[in-house]
């Protein structure tokens, strides 16, 4: 096992996790946003993991599983979501999905 | 029997609330039966209390009885208490019985009016409030029936209040007085702050103790009390209301305007005399506008073609009398005179509505004529109150109230010879302006058909009211016509022992009073009976024209406020149109608008704006949780 | 090991930042696979081998399928005009600021903290199974209760019905 000291993988996680939130900031089509929160989702996930390998306990993995079901889950309803706008409006550009403005 | 004083402004009070809450529901006649009913009732139970009381008089003569404690704050528990003394006890009896008289009159001159049952609905309330006013213990009670009669003052003025001028005559009679009603506030807090009790014989023995003759403090409490005697009672300068309040029912003004509230401003210094003996310049203050007023309205009085109109300035000149006899320290007399008046003055307006009501409502004494032989029963009450007021001398009941105040407005503690001279010449003025009054409507070429014919209903209290005029006064004779004073004995537990005037040169005085009020009978029928070319010319030339068309508007009183008081306050209204206090809060309403538009802005719609933003925040608390 | 950590991590971000920089869907989809293995890898050398193999098997194995229907169904691959001329340099400005400062924040909350050293012990899926259905019973049964509201949930929102959506 590696031998790295434990904050090396966390700057990992949180470079991963800057870079999904800077994906969905810019990106304007919706499935690209969907990808970029899924690239947080797993940035997160090996935070826990990483807490995991430094306490030697499976509390962290349990965690990471419940992030999958969790990302599993919330892909499969934002794609159902994705194919009714893109009906409804026939664009897949978030900025014309401002009906909700003031 | 004296424990069942609380039934008498009971019952009027019970009558009041029955017919307001079935207002429509019940015929005219159970509405009049329980409108005259409940004061006959209170009349008879009032009359077997008074002659108990007389027969045998509870010990210290005067009956006190608490009904119920108001509320309880600290030191201060004020208490719905009747306190029975020879005073209150003859102004209920008054109260009560010229109510009756009025009541049972009204019934039958209200009839077919639409508002026949609002009618006596208020009649019951006023005399219920009146009643509580005069037997109050507590000047807290007292000013509850105080507020009570000004509101039903103002119901039953505006009583038709389809016309707006009766509405305007309300509401001027409402406000004016009740300048008078806050000096009386302001007077009670002192009151309360000063000595500790309002309950009035206490208070009364407290501020003997306490304060000196003359200091501030008693001038002060006693000139507020003072204020509100004469918004009340239609005193100089608070009187411009009274000629106006005539838009009201005859009956209303014979109970309410002449016989009983407007009396309630000298029931009050009645009541309150020994704050007044203790103020003296305030004492002086009360003769001066007493005899101010006198001359005032007696002048303006003479002038006047409305017949109730010459009838309210009569009671403001008359009520000037009472004010006089109290500015002199002669209570018993002012209290006489309220008797007296009260029963004379009921008569005239009586009788006015007698007069009116046959005659299709004509009010201009101008147009009625010749109605002696055609309105016997009108003639002679009207003739027999005339007398009264004017003080014909030894037969009527006005001649020996006027002449006991007379005689203590020359004599008697603080008597001075300007306020006898002032109450002479009106005396003559008196007299002149009621038969002027008498001769053109009763005589001379008839103006207006008579119409209908008189109930007994109407006659009764007419009658009965004419006998009163005519021989309540021999309860109370002058030094030189036999020395009776049973009145002023009857009043000397309240108000101490009489002073008896004798001597020659009263009995100058008296005779002097006397040729006045006679020569005022004989200068008014040789101008008005048959009034001759010259005079007419006379009267009708620039210069007198001018000064009776001031008389008319009663010495120019309502002009003079008109531009003091209404005009200013009318020119700041329309400055203030725009209402300076309301742009505040249309202030807060614009900022939030404008608060709104700026936050408009933000919300795009757009996911990834609403992202960023979400971004920021959390970097925002991010940031606060690091820096700590 | 370390060598591999290394490696696996530097080509986790590059994938990364590529897959955010991509007009094209499906070069997107594949660079953000190469990313989840890299992950996967780094996963290894923790000692997480179960969760290593989970990432493999449901993350791109089954989250990314799904991605790549959709970019298919969509036809959003081949380098489309449109999203090109989306991610001009000046869209980037604001939330490359936002980034850096949120990064920057939660770096100096690590660095300050003494985070200490791995454990050098393998987890296994036993282990993780025990822990699982032990104290984490309940959760787990609420991700299986999520999982079927997604179901329904999706079914119902991408069906067209006769109305027509």
């Amino acid at each position: 096992m590696a031998t790295v000291p434990i904050i090396q993988p966390l700057l990992l996680a949180v470079l991963l996790f800057t870079l999904g939130l800077i994906g969905v900031l810019v990106r304007r089509n919706f499935v690209f946003i969907l990808m970029s929160i899924e690239i947080m989702l797993n940035a997160a996930g090996l935070a826990f993991i990483v807490a995991a390998a430094r306490w030697g306990q499976a509390d962290g993995q349990v965690m990471f599983m419940f992030i999958l079901a969790l990302g599993a889950s919330e892909v499969a309803v934002g794609l159902a979501l994705i194919l009714r706008i893109r009906r409804r409006l026939t664009t897949l550009d978030s900025d014309a999905a401002n009906l909700l403005r003031g | 029997m004296l424990n069942a004083i609380w039934i008498v402004p009971a019952i009027p009070l019970l009558g009041a609330a029955i017919l307001m809450i079935s207002c429509g529901l019940l015929p005219p006649r159970m509405v009049g039966a329980i409108g005259v009913g409940s004061l006959a009732l209170s009349a008879i139970i009032a009359s077997i209390i008074g002659i108990n009381f007389m027969l045998a008089p509870p010990p210290g003569n005067s009956f006190t009885i608490i009904l119920w404690r108001w509320m309880t704050i600290g030191s201060f528990s004020p208490a719905a208490g009747v306190y029975l003394d020879p005073l209150s006890l003859v102004m209920m009896l008054v109260v009560t019985v010229v109510g009756f008289l009025i009541l049972l009159y009204s019934s039958e001159f209200m009839r077919g009016d639409e508002g026949y049952n609002r009618f006596f609905a208020y009649m019951n309330l006023f005399v219920a409030a009146m009643l509580v006013l005069v037997l109050a213990d507590n000047l807290l009670f007292l000013y509850v029936g105080w507020e009570g009669v000004g509101l039903c003052s103002y119901l039953l003025i505006g009583f038709w209040y389809q016309e707006p001028a009766n509405g305007l005559a309300a509401r001027k009679a409402f406000i004016v007085t009740r300048i008078g009603d806050t000096g009386l506030m302001i007077g009670l807090f002192l009151l309360f702050t000063q000595l500790g009790t309002l309950e009035i014989q206490p208070l009364m023995l407290r501020a003997n103790q306490s304060w000196f003759s003359g200091s501030e403090i008693a001038t002060l409490a006693a000139a507020l009390l003072l204020i509100g005697a004469i918004g009340k009672s239609a005193q100089i300068p608070l009187q411009i209301w009274l000629p106006d309040a005539m838009a009201g029912p005859t009956p209303v003004s014979a109970l309410i305007h002449a016989a009983t509230m407007v009396t309630a401003g000298v029931y009050l210094i009645a009541r309150t005399h020994v704050l007044l003996a203790l103020a003296p310049s305030v004492q002086m203050a009360v003769a001066a506008i007493g005899a101010a007023t006198l001359l005032v309205a007696a002048f303006a009085a003479l002038n006047q073609h409305d017949i109730k109109r010459i009838l309210a300035y009569s009671t403001i000149s008359q009520i000037g009398y009472m004010f006089l006899a109290l500015g002199v320290g002669a209570w018993s007399a002012a209290i006489f005179h309220f008797m007296v008046h009260a029963f004379f003055k009921a008569l005239l307006f009586l009788a006015a509505g007698a007069i009116t009501m046959r005659l299709h409502h004509e009010h201009n004494i101008f147009r009625m004529g010749g109605l002696a032989r055609r309105l016997p029963v009108a003639f002679w009450s009207f003739l027999i109150g005339a007398a009264s007021l004017a003080a014909l001398p030894l037969v009527t009941a006005g001649f020996y109230s006027k002449e006991m105040i007379l005689s203590a407005a020359w004599a008697g503690g603080g008597g001075i010879p300007i306020l006898w001279t002032a109450g002479v010449v009106t005396a003559f003025v008196t007299s002149l302006y009621i038969f002027r009054a008498v001769f053109i409507v009763f005589f001379g070429e008839p103006k207006t058909e008579v119409s209908g014919h008189y109930d007994l209903r109407i006659t009764l209290p007419l009658i009965v009211l004419s006998v009163l005029a005519l021989t309540a006064g021999f309860v109370e004779t002058p030094g030189g016509l036999g020395s009776i004073t049973i009145f002023s004995k009857f009043m000397a537990s309240v108000f101490g022992e009489p002073s008896i005037t004798t001597g020659s040169a009263e009995t100058l005085r008296l005779m002097i009073a006397s040729l006045l009020s006679l020569a005022g009978i004989g200068l008014a029928y040789v101008l008005y009976m048959h009034p001759s070319q010259q005079f007419v010319a006379w009267a009708d030339s620039p210069a007198i024209l001018r000064w009776r068309q001031f008389l008319f508007a009663g010495w120019g009183f309502d002009r003079l406020y008109n531009g003091l008081i209404v005009q200013p306050f009318l020119y700041v209204t329309r400055i203030n149109r725009n209402d300076v206090v309301d742009h505040l809060y249309q202030g807060i309403a614009s900022a939030s608008r404008l608060l709104h538009q700026l936050l408009h802005r933000s919300q795009t719609g757009r996911i990834r704006w609403y992202a960023g933003w979400l971004a920021a925040g959390s970097i925002v608390t991010i940031a606060v949780a690091v820096l700590r | 090991m370390n060598v591999a950590f290394y490696f696996a991590a530097s080509t986790a971000v590059l994938s990364t930042f590529l897959v955010i920089t991509q007009a094209n869907g499906v070069h997107a989809l594949l660079y953000l696979v190469v990313s989840l293995l890299a992950v996967a890898l780094v996963f290894y050398t923790l000692g997480a081998v179960f969760a290593a193999a989970l990432e493999v098997i449901v993350y791109a194995g089954a989250i990314v399928i799904l991605l790549v229907f959709l970019v298919m169904m969509l036809n959003l691959g081949g380098t489309t005009a449109r999203e090109a001329q989306w991610l001009k340099p000046q869209v980037w400005v604001g939330p490359a600021i936002l980034a850096v400062i949120l990064e920057s924040e939660l770096v100096s909350i690590m660095v300050s903290g003494n985070a200490g050293a791995p454990s050098l012990v393998v987890i296994l899926p036993r282990d993780v199974g025990i822990t699982m259905f032990g104290p984490y019973l309940l959760c787990v049964e609420l991700a299986s209760v999520l999982l079927l509201a997604a179901l329904i949930g999706a079914y119902r929102l991408a069906h067209i019905g006769r109305s027509g959506g």
